[in-house]
């Protein structure tokens, strides 16, 4: 099966791990990777800023770029979310509309194509220890995506998801919201490392890299024993 | 209470917000317990989506009709022998009010809890005229004597407040003696209360729904007060939101359920009372006469705009019972009588972006408001279009920040540029970094390193490693 990979600019620039894991796990799992290299950023920080206007010209870019995939996959639940708000971005807009549609019915984040598209609940993965996982919000409230990151995490062998408390509320990433409202962030991030840091696992695993930076940047400053992961790496892991 | 509260400008209202410890952790208590509820309630419905699907279709229907069925309920509550007054703005609300209550020549006022009469600032109105106005919803009661202390929440108005608090505020205006246990205070704010009633002149109350076909408006609470308001004052004053009126029994069923269970977690409150018209001549109780005032006070002109849909709010709170930003900020951060994401999106409509244009920011855009309202109203993409028509309309986003995103457009739209912008970026980035990691950033990414470790850029891109793993793919 041929998958057209959408890498997203965080993980392209600060979490190339992240990306090499998700290519590795892919082909493991028979795909073949496509990435095609004029994939620029989808547009959200300009878009989630009010500047809808800004941002309309790098998603021309995004669409252009995946209009012939078969498959489009990105390790970002929010990332992932923002192809399937294109539709709306474009509504009425005769030359994009059409194609934002389209581009949007076939994007999938990785746990849910693996889950969902290959149809397969073990990646055949291990990794010892215990593990808080955070439901990134917009992988569970705008693109629905709930059980299949759990379904994979429960086939890993080794590896034990302890129940967050308060898995419900956000990391206090937001994007620029982090900077913008940055005492509110930390008030948020720091709530969210106090009750990882109580259920006393190893591993803080998350399926999107805003989130783990944010929440992992907060446990490096606090100087906790807790390695963050993205859900990706722990695929790869054996 | 007028609709703004405070004097403080956004940042220190912020500020006071999260170094009050007991505002914090009573807020954060009183959201844990009402999420589990919420949600047990709601499963207990076994159908909640279609409930919500319901809700959101009576709620467009009335406002796409908005016209027809508040023509139809005040034609109802006159036949009824009832007077209704439409009022465009706060002050002409007041006005009539007023005049009303002078006519009967009218001193005691009590009052049940309504959110809109804290918006048009009612009670300040009627106490300039000489009134004595009292506020019997235990939440409101305890603000009052508190030296008009703002509320907090839309549903619990004393939110913000343990019950220790509750006990030296009782303890320094009302002369209290007993502890914090909540059955002590209650039992003495009824002792006071009931002999108000029985003097009280003039009743007020909000409405929770009124019913076009049958002229009736309905009340829902768990204390039993509004149904004293209502029955024992001669003369009754009905204060609505233009926008809160049902069709019929049905349709006040429904939302009713939403309501109860959203608001609160429960099946239904301990009263949910409806009323039609003053007391009729076969009855034995009610009002002897009966006003219904209409509030728009810039509701009409949210109606056919994009906004359209925050009118569809029953005020559960359920939003704000979700709300990591509310969670760490309180109710008072908002400036706004009505806070968390509903306040965050109807604030600015009602009051203007020039007090309110940093609300659509204040939210990670989470989205656990828009999947928590009963009515289906997308909160978080209202704080999004907020935030366009300031950029866009409003001109009130920073030029720094515009010109950032002038270049983002420029920059990510082209892969070319964008290609280089992060090939250049460990480099630009050296000086602030140290190992992995940066911890002292500039520019934007100071008010995250204030926090927060930072990831240094990746020296090899993702893109750089996939290309070279082609080549040597291809070597080999
Ligand atoms: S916006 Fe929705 S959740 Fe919030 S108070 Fe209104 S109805 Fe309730």
């Amino acid at each position: 099966m041929k998958v057209t990979l959408f890498s997203t600019c965080l993980v392209d620039m600060f979490q190339s791990n992240v990306g090499k894991a998700t290519v590795e796990v892919l082909e493991r799992l028979g795909c073949v990777i496509d990435f095609p290299e004029s994939q620029v950023c989808c547009g959200q920080p300009a878009y989630n800023s009010g500047y809808v206007n800004e941002a309309k010209e790098p998603m021309k870019r995004m669409i252009e770029t995946f209009k012939d995939a078969e498959y489009i996959v990105t390790p970002s639940g929010s990332c992932a979310a923002m192809f399937k708000e294109y539709p709306h971005v474009f509504k009425g807009d005769e030359k994009w509309e059409q194609k934002a549609i389209s581009i949007a019915e076939r994007t999938y984040e990785l746990s849910q194509f693996i889950v969902d598209v290959l149809k397969i609940e073990d990646v055949g993965a291990r990794l010892e220890g215990t593990a808080a996982y955070h439901t990134s919000c917009h992988m569970t409230r705008l693109l629905h995506v709930t059980d299949a990151p759990f379904t994979l995490l429960k086939h890993v062998k080794g590896l034990e998801v302890v129940p967050l408390p308060g898995a419900h509320n956000c990391c206090g990433f937001g994007g620029t919201f982090s900077v913008k409202m940055g005492q509110i962030s930390e008030q948020m991030v720091d709530e969210k490392v106090m009750s990882i840091s109580g259920t006393k696992a190893d591993y803080l695993i998350g399926g999107d890299a805003g989130c783990l930076i944010n929440i992992g940047g907060r446990i490096e400053r606090k100087g906790m024993p807790i390695k963050s992961m993205h859900l990706a790496e722990v695929l790869n892991s054996r | 209470m007028p609709m703004k509260i405070g004097t403080e400008n956004f940042k220190e209202r912020v500020d006071s917000g999260i170094q009050n410890d007991f505002m914090r952790a009573a807020v954060s208590g009183a959201q844990e317990r009402l999420h589990g509820r919420r949600l047990a309630a709601a499963e207990e419905l076994g159908n909640w989506e279609e409930w919500r699907s319901h809700g959101e279709e009576i709620r467009q229907h009335v406002l796409e009709n908005l016209d027809y069925y508040l023509d139809q309920l005040a034609e109802n509550v006159v036949k009824l022998g009832g007077h209704v007054f439409f009022a465009e703005t706060a002050e002409d609300a007041n006005t009539y009010i007023k005049e009303v209550i002078q006519k009967k020549n009218g001193k005691k006022v009590v009052k049940s809890k309504s959110m809109v009469t804290e918006e048009i600032n009612l009670n300040a109105a009627l106490e300039e005229v000489g009134c004595e106005v009292l506020e019997t919803d235990l939440g409101e009661y305890i603000l009052q004597i508190d030296e008009h202390d703002p509320p907090s929440h839309i549903v619990a108005p004393a939110l913000h407040k343990n019950k220790e608090q509750i006990r030296d505020v009782f303890k320094e205006k009302l002369g209290y003696t007993k502890t914090e246990n909540p059955d002590e205070l209650t039992a003495h704010v009824r002792e006071i209360l009931r002999e108000k009633f029985l003097h009280a002149d003039i009743g007020i109350t909000g409405c929770n729904f009124a019913v076009a076909e049958t002229g009736s408006i309905s009340l829902v609470t768990n204390e039993g007060n509004a149904d004293l308001v209502t029955s024992l004052p001669k003369t009754q004053i009905t204060v609505m939101g233009m926008e809160r009126v049902v069709p019929t029994y049905e349709e006040l069923e429904v939302l009713v359920s939403l309501l109860t269970r959203s608001a609160v977690g429960q099946r239904l409150t301990s009263y949910i009372t409806v009323l039609t018209g003053p007391k009729q001549v076969h009855e034995v109780d009610g009002p002897e006469e009966f006003h219904l005032v209409i509030v728009d006070n810039g509701r009409s002109k949210i109606l056919g705009t994009e906004f359209q849909s925050v009118l569809q709010c029953i005020r559960c709170a359920a939003c704000v019972n979700v709300c990591p930003v509310y969670r760490h900020v309180g109710g008072h951060a908002y400036g706004s009588i009505y806070s968390g994401p509903i306040g965050a999106v109807l604030s600015p409509l009602l009051g203007g972006y020039e007090d309110y244009k940093e609300l659509p920011y204040a939210s990670s855009l989470c989205a656990a408001c828009t999947d928590a309202c009963p009515v289906k109203i997308p909160l978080h993409e209202l704080l999004l279009r907020h935030r366009q028509v300031i950029v866009e309309k409003e001109g009130k986003a920073p030029i720094s920040e515009k010109l950032a995103m002038k270049a983002f457009g420029l920059g990510a739209a082209s892969p070319m540029l964008y290609k280089f912008g992060s090939k250049i970026a460990p480099s630009a980035m050296s000086p602030f970094t140290t190992g992995t990691s940066i911890s002292k950033g500039p520019g934007p990414l100071k008010a995250w390193t204030e926090s927060r470790e930072f990831p240094a850029p990746n020296k090899e891109r993702f893109r750089d490693w996939f290309k070279s793993r082609d080549k040597e793919g291809e070597k080999s």
